[in-house]
């Protein structure tokens, strides 16, 4: 709430001394400060989450890494912000953070009137249900009177509204702001039924005092594509952020990862690898404002989409996820990347 | 005459008469300076905010709170996804009222208590005062709230396995359910019977009271009053026809609905607060009652007074001076602290703001209104109590 507050002031106060670090040159900006100011969740397991160190883990602070690796040739000149849902919008509007990767849905609204534009999809996910084994429910259908805990300042809030109007239910949402606190309701048996995005769920149920009591509906009520966030007024800053997510799923698709890319910079043939490497005459990183194996050192250090995939939410982590959607596009899912020609 | 002599003793060095040496001509010059100092700065902000928030292509104003809102809360007024933001938000000011008044009863009436349980001449009672107070007034108040929150939570069975007062009081984690009245057609007559029969107790009480003062005779007002309150009410009651039936709560599968219920977050929070604010208000009474000299009780006594007519008739009305100053502020903050219930869960003003503020993106209007919200609740309460101060104020002749 406190941080809320400040971001707002801070908000409100950059808007009105026009103090604007945003009227473009973001790109320029990071590079003299040496970092990269990255907002994140203040903690999901196996997205963005702090270890015992406090050093943040995960596959969104992985995009937040691969971004200062494209700029500085390290992964590692990155500043991590921990937001919650309510306070995420006003810090980037303000310029407190560079850069924006947290499980946030991209919605036209926030992609037009918040003043933001998203740089791709790194996830595509869908709000789902958990319940108590005990309860015996199979479908959200038969969720009818329940009560259900949802975290406010969120679209769940949203989706949950429609979804059960649509199907004609009755319930009673509970709606905490912090998603801990949201946890320990549900789990001391306040709530019925828990929804939010379905990759949180898996997270969520592994922080339960007995994981194995609860279980998660299979059905998805609703489209929530995640991805990184920008400011929409620094078209440079928003390509640079962009072409970062493209290069990872090129990669990916290209069959170039961490631990062969110096191979293939050497001695692959494929006209395309060569030009998402910088490899000979090829230069896309000066288009974007950046070095020429700016994608190599993105690739070098943090890997491609798969790998930053399977080290933090794949089938051997706890959460444990299939691919499904999230998928290459030749594999069945709907991840495709655009071309760097 | 005294002037003119100024004036002429000023002429042999300088002039001293000029115009902007007139102190009206300066106050005045200087409080135009100011205000224009101030507006200045204020258009100054709001004019770059503006301009920002245009350049960044940021959506401003306040049409979206005739919007639909989208999704649910549970507040006192029934709202739903149809809604407006704007009743959404109206919905969270009248939570929020509604919890400021309940802890401000809880808070009073334990802070009275507690306060002079603190004076008492017997060491069990003092010292168990003393505790409360000490040990409520050093906790953050959110940590006191998650406290009650969680203890009753934790404390509480399921829904399935619910303590049952009855049949149709129940007591879970959901929440007390109990059965919610429905009021007939004939119900009105029985609350003008009812009204009437204060009408009829006070009536009472006054000639008590004239008695009292012309003939120094007691009479049991209070009985009295109570009976023919019982009286009157219960015969109409019956007349009329048992207007009044009831709702009950009905276990569902998951949930327990119909009848009135209280929820955990809701309680948690008013008695938080109330318990909280309690310990600070005691230490305001405390102060009260000690400011008031020694000599008043002593001669109270010497009257033949009993001890607690000492204390309300003599040191209370005069303690109450002093306390109802500080008292006004421990209001405000009761009324302030009411936002914490953004950490369990129950819909108040800041809660239902977060949520508008989440889809809409409007986060300087949201603020503002919460600052015009909360600005409002305060000055009502400052103007309420200073009301009351002037009232029991030392009347001098």
């Amino acid at each position: 709430m406190q941080k809320l507050l400040v971001s707002i002031a801070l908000a409100a106060a950059t808007l009105g001394f026009g103090l604007a670090a945003a009227n473009a040159g973001t790109l320029d900006d990071v590079k003299a400060k040496g970092f990269v100011q990255c907002g994140v969740n203040t903690g999901l397991p196996g997205f963005g989450n702090p270890d015992a160190s406090g050093k943040y883990t995960g596959f969104d602070v992985d995009y937040c890494r691969a971004v200062s690796a494209a700029i500085f040739g390290d992964p590692d000149k990155v500043k991590y912000s921990p937001l919650d849902g309510t306070e995420r919008f006003p810090a980037l509007q303000s310029g407190e953070i560079d850069l924006l990767v947290r499980n946030t849905t991209w919605t036209m609204s926030r992609d037009t009137t918040l003043g933001f534009t998203f740089a791709g999809v790194n996830y595509y996910d869908g709000e789902g249900f958990m319940v108590r084994k005990s309860l015996g429910v199979k479908s959200v259908k038969e969720l009818d009177g329940a009560t259900i805990c949802v975290q406010g300042g969120t679209d769940t809030v949203t989706g949950l509204a429609d979804y059960f109007k649509k199907n004609n239910l009755k319930y009673t949402p509970l709606v905490i702001d912090k998603l801990a606190d949201v946890n320990a309701a549900y789990d001391a048996g306040r709530c019925d039924a828990l929804t939010t995005d379905r990759s949180g769920l898996a997270a969520n149920r592994l922080q339960m005092k007995v994981p194995d009591d609860h279980v998660v509906l299979d059905e998805i009520i609703s489209q929530e594509p995640l991805g990184p966030v920008v400011r929409n007024n620094d078209v440079q800053w928003f390509q640079v952020v962009k072409w970062v997510s493209n290069a990872l799923l090129d990669a990916e698709y290209l069959g170039v990862d961490s631990k062969n890319v110096d191979d293939q910079k050497a001695n692959s043939g494929d006209a395309a690898v060569q030009r998402l490497l910088g490899v000979g005459d090829n230069d896309f990183g000066k288009s974007i404002g950046l070095s020429k194996d700016w994608a190599y050192n993105v690739i070098k250090s943090v890997g491609n989409y798969g790998e930053i995939y399977d080290r933090n939410i794949g089938p051997n982590t706890p959460l444990g996820l299939q691919r499904g959607v999230n998928a290459q596009w030749n594999k069945g899912g709907v991840q495709y990347g655009i071309p760097i020609l | 005459m005294f002037r003119m002599a100024v004036a002429e003793a000023g002429r042999l060095s300088v002039p001293r008469d000029r115009w902007y040496n007139n102190p009206l001509v300066r106050s005045i010059a200087i409080q135009v300076l100011l205000v224009a100092l101030v507006l200045g700065t204020v258009y100054w902000f709001a004019n770059n905010t503006v301009t920002n928030l245009h350049d960044r292509g940021i959506a401003s104003g306040f049409g979206f709170l005739s919007q639909r809102a989208g999704f649910d809360m549970v507040t006192f007024l029934n709202v739903t996804a149809e809604s407006t933001y704007g009743y959404m938000l109206l919905a969270g000011l009248v939570d929020t009222i509604i919890v400021s008044i309940l802890s401000i009863i809880i808070a009073t009436i334990m802070g009275m208590i507690v306060g002079i349980a603190r004076l008492s001449s017997n060491w069990l009672i003092r010292t168990i005062a003393t505790v409360y107070v000490e040990l409520l007034r050093n906790i953050p108040p959110l940590l006191v709230i998650l406290f009650f929150y969680l203890a009753v939570l934790a404390t509480l069975p399921d829904v399935k396995n619910a303590i049952q007062v009855g049949p149709d009081i129940s007591l879970s984690n959901r929440g007390l359910f109990v059965p919610a009245p429905v009021f007939g057609p004939n119900f009105h007559i029985v609350l003008i019977a009812f009204i009437l029969s204060l009408i009829i107790a006070w009536a009472v009480r006054r000639w008590a009271h004239a008695r009292r003062m012309a003939t120094g005779q007691g009479f049991p007002s209070g009985w009295v009053s109570l009976g023919i309150i019982a009286v009157i009410t219960g015969i109409v009651y019956v007349a009329t026809g048992d207007p009044l039936t009831f709702d009950v709560p009905v276990k569902t599968r998951f949930n327990i609905n119909g009848g009135w219920d209280l929820s955990p977050e809701f309680t948690s929070l008013f008695v938080a607060l109330g318990v909280y604010t309690a310990s600070f208000i005691a230490e305001i009474v405390r102060s009260g009652i000690m400011a008031v000299s020694h000599g008043q009780t002593e001669a109270a006594r010497a009257l033949g007074l009993r001890g607690n007519l000492v204390l309300r008739l003599v040191v209370m009305p005069q303690a109450l001076r002093v306390i109802i100053p500080p008292l006004a502020s421990e209001y405000l903050n009761i009324t302030k602290n009411t936002s914490l219930a953004l950490a369990v869960g129950f819909a108040d003003l800041v809660a239902v703001g977060n949520n508008v503020l989440n889809p809409t993106g409007q986060s300087i209007e949201v603020v503002a209104i919460w600052m015009v919200f909360y600005l409002g609740l305060s000055i009502i309460i400052s103007v309420a109590m200073n009301w009351f101060n002037a009232r029991i104020a030392l009347t001098e002749r």
